[in-house]
């Protein structure tokens, strides 16, 4: 009850900061999703240079995101650009290791036929790889987009906008209900994503021929 | 008669194993070929140096006297039909976007090309025009391997390579598509190079017949020869299926 009073109360507050939020993963998204794809693709097609970047961006994923944005801000400062760039670090692995598989993992039979078709190597990438690599791909890309989301709560600890500042600001004033509305619009935010995301991926499995 | 297809000497290996040594072919144009043979004795093999999926590690192939090493294998493919079992279609693509597959690689074509082309391969294949916009797993096995011959002669090849075209599907189905390919290709007298590890589907298609074991060419002739004069037991014993 206080939750929703809340809310109605602060709605201009709680509006700017879904604004805010929504800028901020769907910016980290994006540049994730351009990155990791465009690096899936690359290493995609060598197997060594493929071990070492999935080491590393491994590597760098269990990093804790608090101490991720720690380490930033003396590069890159406080604000909404360092919680970006960190959470568009965390973005990249799930992005990259579904491009990477989805891509290496098409039946070398078929990839066989398409090369005695006469496919050359770029067709053979855009017109077979990838478009049968697309529903991992998008199911990386849903995965990655709510854990942002999710994520992104925790850049407000480095002066960034979003919901965060709410569960912030709740958790500094003791204010309990303010930190549990901040938190709950997070979740419906990752949800609903979530839900719209899976519509989209029905609907490329579908053209896919796949399910 | 013009030499379409000439295999000169060719050995071919495996890392350290020699699966095809010295094997020398001609196949002349307008011919339908038929290489049989037990599983593993270099069928797949000796078929893929034709159209470059295999290179030599001896010898040389040419196609329409060009030779493989030093053409743009990639066009020269897109002029070689291949079919193999299983039809291996590309799932994410309906039955027309597959048809027209292989032309679409060097153009772009209209819609309605594209439907027009379907269609006319859907007829020659004798499957219905209310395929094309299905996918290949909405299919029967028997659909899918008609579909995989419409793709690989969409194009209009005047080579036609075929990996045990109809191994993965039923007799019947089978019978069927044996007298539509005879038919094809008396039709359109495409160079057919086809391989199989049935007998009866070498004397019933084969205008020549050549036999492999073990990496070589064992015996060559038609029908009549091979009935006549088996070179040996295996020979025999191959032919009394
Ligand atoms: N990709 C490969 N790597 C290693 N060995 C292979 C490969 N493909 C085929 N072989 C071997 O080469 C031999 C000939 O194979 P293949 O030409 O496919 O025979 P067939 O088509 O007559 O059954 C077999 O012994 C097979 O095990
Ligand atoms: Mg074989």
């Amino acid at each position: 009850m206080h939750i929703i009073q809340i809310l109605w109360d602060r709605r201009d507050f709680f509006l700017t900061c879904l604004l805010e939020h929504i800028r901020i993963s769907l910016t980290a998204a994006v540049c994730a999703g351009v990155i990791g794809i465009l690096t899936g693709i690359l290493i995609s097609r060598h197997k060594r240079a493929a071990g070492i970047v999935l080491g590393i961006i491994n590597v760098v994923y269990t990093i804790p995101s608090i101490s991720l944005l720690g380490l930033l801000i003396p590069l890159t400062g406080i604000g909404d650009k360092t919680a970006v760039i960190a959470l568009t670090v965390y973005g990249l692995l799930p992005i990259v290791r579904n491009t990477y598989t989805g891509l290496t993992n098409v039946d070398a039979s078929i990839l066989e036929v398409s090369e005695g078709l006469g496919t050359n190597q770029r067709q053979i990438m855009t017109r077979i790889r990838i478009p049968m690599a697309l529903p991992v791909i998008i199911s990386g890309f849903r995965n990655m987009v709510v854990m942002i989301i999710a994520m992104s709560g925790i850049a407000s600890f480095i002066g960034a906008g979003g919901l965060g500042a709410a569960i912030y600001r709740g958790i500094t004033t003791y204010n309990m209900t303010l930190t549990a509305a901040g938190s709950i619009l997070i979740a419906v935010f990752a949800l609903l994503s979530d839900w719209m995301l899976s519509k989209a991926e029905r609907m490329v499995n579908r053209r896919y021929g796949i399910e | 008669m013009s030499k379409v297809i000439e295999i000169q000497g060719c050995t071919a290996v495996y890392g350290r194993n020699e699966v095809l040594s010295r094997v020398s072919l001609t196949v002349e144009k307008g011919e339908f070929l038929v290489i049989i043979g037990p599983s593993g004795c270099g069928k797949t093999t000796l078929l893929k140096m034709v159209n470059g999926l295999m290179t030599p590690a001896e010898g040389e192939v040419l196609v329409n006297g060009e030779r493989l090493l030093e053409c743009d294998l990639t066009m020269l493919r897109r002029r070689i039909g291949y079919a193999v079992q299983g039809a291996k279609l590309f799932p994410h693509m309906t039955v027309m976007e597959n048809i027209c597959y292989v032309p679409g690689l060097s153009r772009k074509m209209t819609k309605g090309e594209k439907e027009a082309l379907t269609c006319k391969m859907l007829e020659m294949v004798e499957l219905s025009p209310d395929l094309a916009s299905r996918f290949p797993r909405q299919l029967s096995g028997g659909q899918q391997q008609r579909v995989g011959i419409a793709r690989a002669i969409a194009s209009e090849p005047d080579i036609l390579l075929m990996d045990e075209p109809f191994g993965a599907v039923d007799e019947i189905t089978r019978k069927a598509l044996q007298e539509e390919l005879s038919a094809l290709w008396q039709k359109t007298g495409i160079t057919v190079l086809f391989i199989t590890h049935d007998i009866g589907e070498a004397f019933k298609l084969g205008s020549r017949i050549v036999v492999m074991k073990d990496g070589v060419i064992w015996q060559e002739g038609t029908q009549e020869e091979l009935m006549s004069a088996p070179r040996d037991e295996f020979v025999k014993r191959l032919i009394s299926k």
